[in-house]
């Protein structure tokens, strides 16, 4: 009986004492902060904000190298939230990033050559198409972020407003959610 | 130097973990959608029930002999359940990807029936310190060699055109079933 509890005990030690070791020796410096920030950012990765998605907008604002309100998908509300949690000031939007009303990008296809570069541009990968082939964008799937406008070389995409009916409706905040596709 | 080989060919194919004592199979099913996953999960569990085999022959031996066998289960949990620890802190520090990727089944190794069932087996086949050693390798490259050929598998068929009802978890069961039929035909290589 004692030596039973013995034997547990020391296991219990020795394995306590690895863990313990392993748990100094192998810390990851993990930022919570990060996790909470990106949990408010609306996740369109749609990239206005002048990073190359949400997360990282989030890392920068944890270190304190970005600005609350540069996310035009999140709006006011979301700065306001991400300014209660930093317990920073809430401030508008910045320069020429007020939100827009909710719009779809849509390829004209008398002018598209099917080049591909939008669908390059697409952080969703909303556009369907391949090389010379007529592209089309998945409206479902588009988060109206205009980065596919810019690298377009005969001007084919223009953004159309949804118009809000009861199909598409939405809660004001988060815009929407992203689907997880794969 | 013969007889350890034997005993790897034994448990990868002829006594296979997975396929012919039917352990394991919540990772078998759970992280094969994917060949990446499934190579990483192969070799987590690979490791972990390599050392956790030995570990738990040294401890047996050593600690537990004939007065204590009924603290075996206890003592090989908990001692499994330490080792899958470490892995998982090892694993975040030095590889976050593979981290992400294995997600839950990583701590879901501990309750992997394989790893707690190799130590049990290697106590009733009376295996010493090395042949523990060998056997629990043995045992989880089987395993891994198993998962990977149904993540493989698994990959073809979401592109295939199965019959609706089939669909899913149902294709995937009948695929496991045909693969244990097809590892039993190395039944008789060995013994």
């Amino acid at each position: 009986m004692l030596s039973a509890i013995l034997v547990m005990a020391g296991i219990g030690l020795v394995l306590g004492g690895v863990l313990g070791w392993a748990a100094i020796k192998y810390r990851v410096a993990d930022d919570p902060l990060v996790e909470k920030i990106d949990a408010i950012l609306p996740q369109t990765q749609c990239g206005q904000c002048g990073f190359p998605g949400c997360k990282p907008y989030a890392e920068a604002i944890a270190k304190g190298d970005a600005d609350i309100n540069l996310c035009p998908p999140g709006g006011e509300e979301g700065a306001k939230r991400l300014a209660e949690l930093l317990g920073v000031e809430a401030k508008p939007l910045g320069e020429g990033l007020e939100p827009k009303p909710k719009s779809v990008a849509v390829i004209d296809d008398q002018t598209c050559i099917g080049c591909t570069l939008c669908i390059q541009a697409c952080p969703v990968d909303a556009i369907v198409g391949a090389a010379k082939q007529l592209h089309v964008i998945v409206a479902s799937q588009c988060t109206g972020c205009e980065l596919c406008l810019p690298p377009c070389p005969v001007d084919c995409i223009r953004m159309e407003v949804v118009k809000e009916d009861l199909a598409s409706w939405k809660w004001r905040y988060p815009i929407h959610a992203m689907r997880r596709v794969a | 130097m013969e007889n350890y080989l034997l005993i790897l060919i034994a448990t990868v194919f002829v006594n296979n973990i997975v396929m012919s004592k039917i352990l394991g199979l919540c990772p078998f099913l759970g992280v094969s959608r994917k060949l990446e996953t499934a190579i990483g999960m192969g070799a987590a569990t690979t490791f972990v029930l390599t050392l956790g085999s030995g570990a738990s022959s040294l401890i047996d031996t050593y600690l537990l002999g004939q007065d204590l066998a009924y603290l075996r289960t206890l003592s090989f949990i908990v001692v499994i359940a330490g080792i899958v620890g470490f892995t998982e802190m090892f694993i975040k520090k030095t590889s976050p990807v593979l981290f992400r990727v294995l997600g839950i089944y990583l701590p879901l190794i501990t309750t992997n029936c394989a790893v707690l069932g190799i130590p049990l087996l290697n106590v009733q086949e009376q295996h010493n310190f090395v042949e523990s050693l060998f056997y629990g390798l043995g045992g989880s490259l089987g395993f891994t060699l198993v998962l990977v050929l149904f993540a493989a598998m698994r990959e073809r068929l979401e592109a295939a055109d199965v019959p609706k009802p089939f669909k899913g978890i149902s294709i995937a069961m009948v695929t496991a079933g045909l693969m244990s039929l097809a590892f039993m035909g190395f039944a008789g290589l060995i013994k």
